[in-house]
């Protein structure tokens, strides 16, 4: 007897685990972005919100990028 | 600052594939995946040229146009990010991209497409930046850390250049005013829009056009 309930409870909740599911919650608007917000590049640790430092640092690499100006003859130098 | 974008000088380009090699390793892509890759123009014919493509983080990007699902986005920094947690895998986003940059691993069975994976200018996705959720499915945040793209940084002709779009312009401006030659910058146009020509004043009724 004990063993017939048990299935049966077991039965009854297989058979209600999809009464569980949650719809999903996407809220669809044509044209507009759905997913998750994304955080500025400044906005984590390394630059803790600040702005102009990141701006700095990025403005250096886009620098060194520029073999004129690493090999010390600037575009107004000798080239 | 100014947008990023990228720009591949085809003068400098030799082809060593060290930007794919870099993208590969930085973000740890998958195999069958090539979020870049480098292209030959004209093989065999001199004159010849190599290109290294990716996304190109379009000014006006179709990919987010035609998007069924909008897992779109753009950065303040002009970056054309996606949400793979929302992306379908449906392609039309390569279907409608002029350089192929959408790429679909075939992680499923029956060579499922599964989530649409592409360039990220290095700068992650949406998910908390340097977390390890962020790492997995979008690869490094370099940009978080203050540092370019790693295919730009790691050119070692400086062919590849990725950046503020007004400063690495400078820097190819100087560059063609010394070597003289080689000013066609291949995908500008098509990525970021053309320069407005000026308004013709409108013939006026009766004269020749």
């Amino acid at each position: 007897m004990r063993h017939r309930l048990a299935f049966l409870a077991v039965c009854a909740g297989a058979l209600l685990a999809g009464c569980g599911e949650e719809r999903p919650t996407t809220a669809y608007k044509q044209g507009k972005y759905q997913g998750k917000a994304d955080t500025d590049p400044w906005a984590g640790e390394a630059f803790k919100n600040d702005k102009a430092a990141w701006e700095n640092a990025i403005r250096q690499r886009n620098q060194a990028q520029n073999e004129y100006l690493r090999m010390g003859d600037g575009p107004g130098g000798k080239l | 600052m100014a947008r990023m974008k990228f720009l591949c000088d085809a003068e400098r380009c030799i082809e060593c594939n060290g930007c794919v090699t870099a993208c590969k390793n930085a973000n740890e892509v998958p195999w069958g995946v090539n979020r870049r890759r480098v292209v030959t123009i004209d093989d065999g014919i001199p004159g010849e040229r190599s290109l290294s493509v990716a996304c190109m983080h379009c000014s006006d990007a179709p990919c987010m146009a035609v998007c069924p699902v909008d897992c779109f986005y753009k950065t303040s920094e002009g970056v054309v990010l996606h949400d793979k947690d929302l992306c379908i895998g449906c392609g039309y986003c390569f279907y409608a991209c002029p350089f192929g940059a959408p790429q679909f691993p075939q992680d499923g069975a029956f060579g499922l497409r599964g989530k649409m994976d592409k360039c990220t200018f290095c700068s992650g996705g949406p998910e908390a930046d340097g977390s390890e959720a962020e790492f997995r499915k979008y690869g490094a945040n370099r940009l978080a850390m203050g540092k370019l793209p790693a295919c730009a940084e790691m050119c070692s002709t400086k062919a590849l250049l990725g950046g503020d779009g007004d400063v690495i312009a400078d820097i190819y401006r100087t560059r063609v005013l010394v070597r003289g030659k080689g000013s066609e910058v291949w995908g500008w146009g098509t990525a970021y829009g053309k320069p407005d020509k000026p308004q013709q004043a409108p013939a006026q009724p009766g004269s020749k056009s």
